[in-house]
């Protein structure tokens, strides 16, 4: 006799809970033959602005880390990643029309992304940071610092490498990040939280909403806690939204547009000329005579 | 021995004016194209000496006719001016800075009397600096590749440039010379009040042979920066000014794909520990805020003064302003000079009264007789303000400062960032890791440590938050004008 399954309730990540959504919406997921095998939160611009306060409050904790730690954090996301391999693999090919060879590939590619921030968290200062030659006495010095909390609108696909990329640029280099996730392909971020949990991320410093993507960006880009966005692949409408909604509070917008294959080429998103854009230059200068 | 009778000596300076005259032509024409031309719009405006209320010229005003030109100028030199090699584009930018160095004092004295700023400012601090920051992005033009290691770097195109009225001819090189190291070319606006220095600099473009149409300007107001901004065949606008045209900006360029910097508005703190060297902190303090009358975008304009010593700091304060001495701009001896048009005094004399109003303190030095005719004002502070009052909030752009208190570092830190703005921040204090943890946590892009209002070619400027975004100056100040294009790296 077939044993009766216990299928997973898939909800939201946010404040390193796993809340369902306040507004109760959700979305049936379907294989693709057209069977409904899960479902995945709807959520909702409400639940983006509780994301927004315990982001916030996490900025404090993971900037003020140590880069070393947070690279070591980064890195046992990518352990615990390497762990659950093939049920990421899985829910990758519920959605998408992959081989078991193409899913399994993106979500190697997804450890090793990981693996490659992790290492950037205590790099990048010294690459995009510099010495000034000030004519005077002065030392002077420009050093990146965070930009506070940064949403990505992360591409439909690779759902889960370019979720893992959106994240890894900036958290790595100490902002906190609320990700909206692909609309189309939503299973593997609805996992990825499970990730984030177990692996010594303080809680807020991820948060990972499903749904639908275009109701969040007018709120996305005139939340004023908000520093920066990083729209992968949007409509040049949704470009436009978010560009005019970030006058508000002059928030930065990043967008990328990154064809499927890119995303697995780490000098094109993984760079540290794709986390400079979530850094702020800081250049600071102290008399060098007395 | 000190004998007492210095008490009695009369401290007063003679007049030392700057006496060379400088020529300025009755009418001043766009410079589109490698020529002067005069504007189809047919419109001119006067430009006004802020320190004597005179007409200084007429200059032409372009219309949207007169920008379509200027951008399809700069457009048409720039498939040629781009493929130049780095090296030659770097002598045209040393010829530059080389004869700004030459008629260096012309341009102090046109700037002065322009704008209304002291001459020792303009002619020590204005000009070296324009004259380093074409011979310091001159440097760069053949060096791109390295500052870009595993990028491909290109042009961006056409850049439209709009600068402010409060440091005319040094903002027109903080855009242009790094633009040009980076093969782009320019139509430059100058700000309606201050367009002489710029039109100067046309005229130096033309001596030293800049090829035609690489650099244009077009003198006029708003409506002049919004065509050229709105124009389609531009790819990049950098503007320096008020956060609210900052904002305007990014809405009407919103989609176009155009990139864009701003360098917006501040309302920068200056914090002083009981701990620092205090003499030179009210130094600080006075130049923080009373340089260039305090138009200055990253002024400290709000002091915050560790509890203990304010009734210190204050006298200091009071007596170091009441030796400040306000007049005359070419006077050699002038620290403070006339306020750049009379629009601005009126916003500043209504933050004044708006200060009061609220119920803060004004301390204000009246003993100097003022010259009959211009724009004055007397520098000034207040005490008893509240983070709550409009003048510890909105960006004054006079010589008007906020003095306000704190008890510990951390407060001082919340209070500080307490802002929309994120421009400079000044710390003093004498104890090392209290500077460097301080200047961590504020949110500000320069940060000033024991000293203030320091500016250099090689230091990147700009700011955080609501001041903006992308930086000008140092090897930051490049990418705004660069396409980059990762490079595959084998790893």
């Amino acid at each position: 006799m077939s044993r009766l399954t216990v299928p997973k309730t898939f909800k939201l990540y946010i404040g390193g809970k796993f809340p369902r959504t306040e507004s109760g919406r959700s979305i049936p997921v379907e294989n693709q033959k057209g069977e409904i095998v899960a479902h995945i939160c709807h959520g909702s611009r409400k639940d983006f602005r509780d994301a927004v306060e315990v982001a916030d409050k996490a900025f404090a904790t993971w900037s003020s880390m140590s880069a070393y730690l947070r690279g070591q954090i980064l890195y046992r996301m990518a352990e615990m990643l390497e762990g659950r391999r093939e049920e990421f693999a899985a829910a990758i090919q519920v959605t998408q029309q992959v081989t078991p060879a193409t899913a399994k590939s993106e979500v190697e590619a997804s450890v090793d992304r990981l693996v490659c921030f992790a290492g950037w968290t205590d790099k990048y200062q010294q690459i995009l940071g510099c010495a000034n030659p000030v004519a005077g006495s002065y030392y002077n010095f420009t050093i990146p610092q965070p930009q506070g909390i940064v949403v990505a609108i992360a591409p439909e696909t690779p759902s889960l490498l370019g979720l893992v990329t959106c994240i890894g640029a900036p958290l790595c280099c100490g902002n906190s990040v609320i990700a909206i996730g692909s609309e189309a392909h939503p299973l593997a971020t609805a996992l990825f939280g499970e990730v984030c949990q177990t692996s010594d991320v303080p809680p807020g410093v991820i948060n990972l909403i499903t749904g639908a993507q275009q109701e969040f960006v007018e709120h996305i880009a005139t939340h004023r806690q908000v520093g920066s966005v990083y729209a992968a692949n949007v409509s040049k409408k949704t470009r436009t939204a978010l560009e005019e909604g970030a006058a508000d509070s002059v928030k930065r917008v990043h967008i990328r547009s990154i064809d499927e294959q890119s995303w697995y080429d780490r000098s094109i998103v993984a760079s540290p000329w794709e986390i400079q854009p979530f850094v702020e230059m800081k250049t600071i200068w102290h008399p060098s005579s007395c | 021995m000190v004998s007492d009778t210095h008490m009695d000596m009369n401290w007063e300076y003679n007049p030392a004016p700057e006496k060379t005259k400088v020529s300025i032509a009755p009418k001043n024409k766009l410079f589109i194209g490698g020529s002067f031309v005069a504007p189809k719009s047919r419109s001119w405006f006067a430009t006004v000496n802020p320190a004597t209320e005179e007409k200084l010229a007429d200059i032409a005003c372009a219309g949207k006719a007169d920008v379509h030109a200027a951008v399809l100028a700069a457009k048409a030199a720039l498939p040629k001016w781009s493929k130049l090699s780095g090296s030659v584009r770097a002598k045209y930018l040393y010829r530059i800075a080389r004869r700004i160095q030459e008629r260096s004092r012309e341009l102090a004295i046109l700037e002065t009397m322009d704008g209304g700023k002291p001459i020792k400012e303009s002619r020590d601090v204005d000009l070296p600096l324009v004259a380093q920051h074409f011979f310091y992005y001159a440097g760069w033009a053949d060096k791109l590749a390295y500052a870009f290691p595993g990028r491909e770097t290109k042009p961006v195109g056409v850049c439209a440039q709009i600068i402010p009225w409060n440091f005319p001819l040094l903002m027109a090189a903080w855009k242009l010379a790094p633009a040009l190291a980076c093969g782009n070319t320019c139509v430059l606006k100058p700000a309606e009040t201050t367009p002489l220095t710029a039109l100067r600099l046309a005229e130096i473009i033309q001596e030293v042979g800049l090829p035609d149409g690489v650099v244009n300007i077009v003198t006029g107001a708003g409506d002049t920066g919004k065509f050229l901004a709105e124009h389609k065949n531009v790819q990049k606008v950098a503007f320096t000014g008020s956060t609210e045209v900052g904002k305007m900006l990014m809405r009407s360029t919103a989609g176009s794909g155009k990139k864009l910097t701003l360098e917006l508005g501040g309302k920068s703190p200056n914090i002083i520990f009981a701990d620092a060297a205090i003499d030179q902190a009210v130094e600080g303090i006075i130049s923080g805020i009373y340089f260039n009358q305090g138009h200055v975008c990253c002024a400290g304009s709000r002091l915050f003064v560790e509890e203990s010593i304010l009734d210190e700091v204050v006298s200091k304060l009071t007596h170091r302003m009441r030796s400040l001495r306000v007049g005359d701009p070419l006077d050699k001896n002038t620290d403070l000079g006339a306020i750049n048009s009379k629009t601005q005094l009126e916003i500043v004399e209504r933050y004044m009264r708006t200060g009061v109003d609220e119920g803060a303190q004004l301390h204000e030095i009246h003993e100097e007789r003022l010259p009959s005719r211009g724009y004055w004002c007397h520098p000034c502070f207040f005490t008893d303000v509240q983070p709550s009052h409009t003048i510890a909030r909105e960006e004054i752009f006079g010589p008007v400062l906020s003095v306000m208190t704190f008890r510990t570092p951390q407060e001082a830190i919340m209070r500080a960032n307490n802002s929309p703005y994120g421009l400079a921040a000044g710390v003093w204090t004498d104890k090392g890791s209290k500077i460097f943890e301080i200047a961590k946590d504020l949110d500000a892009g320069v940060l000033w440590c024991n000293t203030y209002n320091k500016f250099d070619a090689a230091s990147p400027f700009g700011g955080f938050k609501e001041s903006g975004f992308g930086r000008e100056g140092g090897m930051q100040g490049l990418s705004p004008y660069l396409q980059l294009n990762n490079q595959k790296v084998n790893n």
